[in-house]
């Protein structure tokens, strides 16, 4: 069970929470131009580390905002979130 | 019609069943991954291929990782052709495999049910029933009375919050035991010359421009006339070291045991909506499983909640399980892919192959994925079976998109 620092909540429960996949993925700037291998790197090939991991979350079940969490994926542990905490600023 | 209830026929201990060799400098073959498909690959390129010449470089032990972590459900009733293509080749080969292997595997064709509880759900099984029986796969759909005469400890009374509407039901489906199946693909391997090497992990590739020549193990490094990965849920970390990403996604999937139990679960049983597996085991555990959780994970463990989930809706579909004592818990580190079916072939590195994104669903593959990847080896091409399983299908947009019929949350 994952304890989940919600920005704007504080650390909830991971209950409370819906994943969202990794972070930090910018839809293409030039649409158009974009080739199909890169399209398809941008709809389906994300990092899968053994490490750091920047992902997504949707505190789903109290605040509803989504923000990004740095967390271990071998030991779970969740670094601190730079200027996340500044509320009414949606980190994207 | 029933299917026959569970025994107790377990064989005696295996005695010890392989070599623990060290690695030569170089084989023709070097498989990435010790559990059941680098096994099944190496015991099919030497039966069919005749490469016996064939390290399998596995990092813990033999068949420690999701080999040793599955629910053992064995079944080939997918929707698409191209599934069921793969899937059934399988099954029919585990159905002479106790023979080829000359080892009790526990092969138990106990049928599998898998539950409607919606309108939808129902419409869709029975559109899955006809897409099997087109593709030659034994498929009924069922109502609730004859599920309940399959089943008797099933409710299939009106009064759940989401009562059965019905099941499609393949009867040739069941479980093996999976240890056995690991240590009857190892004994055999071992008699014909292959290597087991265990506690050598692969940290590295040796290459000579875009073709690949070898690997870096813990035990010093390894040439190699082809490298084939089977390493599931670590394959990402490995592919890593060559710059090469994958489409695949690590999860936990968790499973959990009951203490012994007498007979009392005749067949598999699956529900897609509430989200549960079972089966009874030949000692008498009851196995569960569900969803993977939703984060990435390499932890080989999981949360609690998923497992209560799983619990609630196996309590209500099982009311007599209210009592049962949970024994074990546990989770394997399973890769997802987008599309929810397999990754098996040729990369963009000559002398590397890969097969990976198996899901929550490896297991009943084994001796597909092996008889298949072993062709794709040995021929520098897919199978037949396998060719719609390329990694290209991301980028020409020709998925096997198996979501529904795999009958799991991925």
């Amino acid at each position: 069970m994952l304890l989940i620092p919600c920005p704007w909540c504080g650390p909830r429960n991971e209950i409370e929470f819906h994943y969202g996949g990794q972070a930090e993925v910018s839809y293409p700037a030039d649409p158009p131009e974009v080739s199909d291998v890169d399209w398809a790197h941008f709809l389906f090939y994300r990092a899968n580390p053994r490490g750091v991991f920047a992902e997504r979350w949707s505190h789903q079940a109290g605040c509803r905002r989504w923000f990004t969490v740095r967390r271990n994926t071998v030991t779970n542990e969740i670094q601190a979130e730079d200027g996340a905490s500044e509320a009414g600023v949606v980190p994207r | 019609m029933a299917p026959r209830t569970p025994g107790a026929d377990l064989p005696e201990h295996p005695d010890w069943l392989w070599r623990s060799p060290d690695p030569k400098s170089s084989y023709d073959v070097v498989i990435v991954g010790g559990g059941g498909h680098g096994l099944a690959t190496a015991y099919y390129l030497a039966v069919n291929h005749g490469i016996t010449n064939i390290a399998v470089l596995e990092g813990g032990w033999l068949a420690g990782g999701n080999m040793a972590r599955n629910t053992t459900i064995i079944r080939s009733n997918y929707l698409w052709d191209e599934s069921a293509g793969l899937y059934e080749h399988s099954l029919k080969l585990w159905e002479g495999l106790e023979e080829a292997l000359d080892y009790p595997l526990l092969f138990s064709q106990r049928g599998v049910l898998n539950l409607a509880h919606s309108l939808q759900e129902v419409r869709d099984s029975v559109r899955r029933v006809e897409a099997n029986k087109l593709n030659g796969v034994d498929a009924e759909w069922l109502d609730p009375a004859q599920v309940a005469e399959i089943c008797p400890i099933l409710n299939t009374s009106e009064d759940l919050r989401y009562p059965v509407l019905g099941a499609t039901w393949q009867p040739r489906a069941g479980i093996a035991k999976h240890d056995h199946v690991a240590w009857g693909f190892a004994r055999a391997l071992d008699r014909m010359g292959v290597d087991l090497v265990q506690n050598c992990q692969v940290t590295g590739f040796e290459r000579v421009g875009d073709r690949i020549v070898g690997v870096e193990t813990t035990r010093g490094p390894i040439r190699a006339g082809k490298v084939a990965l089977a390493a599931a849920g670590q394959t990402s970390v490995l592919a890593d070291e060559l710059g090469l990403r994958l489409p695949i996604q690590s999860h936990p999937l968790q499973a959990l045991v009951s203490e012994l139990l007498e007979p009392v679960h005749p067949t598999v049983v699956m529900s897609n909506s509430v989200h549960v597996y079972v089966s009874q085991a030949h000692k008498g555990e009851l196995v569960l499983g569900a969803g993977i959780d939703s984060y990435n994970s390499y932890g080989q463990r999981g949360a609690f909640h998923t497992i209560e989930r799983e619990m609630t809706a196996a309590v209500e579909l099982f009311p007599m399980f209210a009592r049962a004592h949970v024994l074990r818990t546990w989770a394997g580190v399973v890769d997802v892919t987008p599309d929810a079916s397999a990754i098996m072939g040729r990369t963009p590195f000559d002398g590397l192959y890969v097969n990976c994104g198996w899901g929550t669903g490896g297991f009943k593959a084994t001796p597909g994925v092996g008889w298949c990847y072993a062709h794709t080896i040995a021929h520098d091409e897919p199978h037949p079976l396998n060719a719609p399983f390329n990694l290209e299908r991301f980028t020409t947009g020709a998925l096997v998109d198996e979501h529904g019929a795999a009958g799991v949350a991925h």
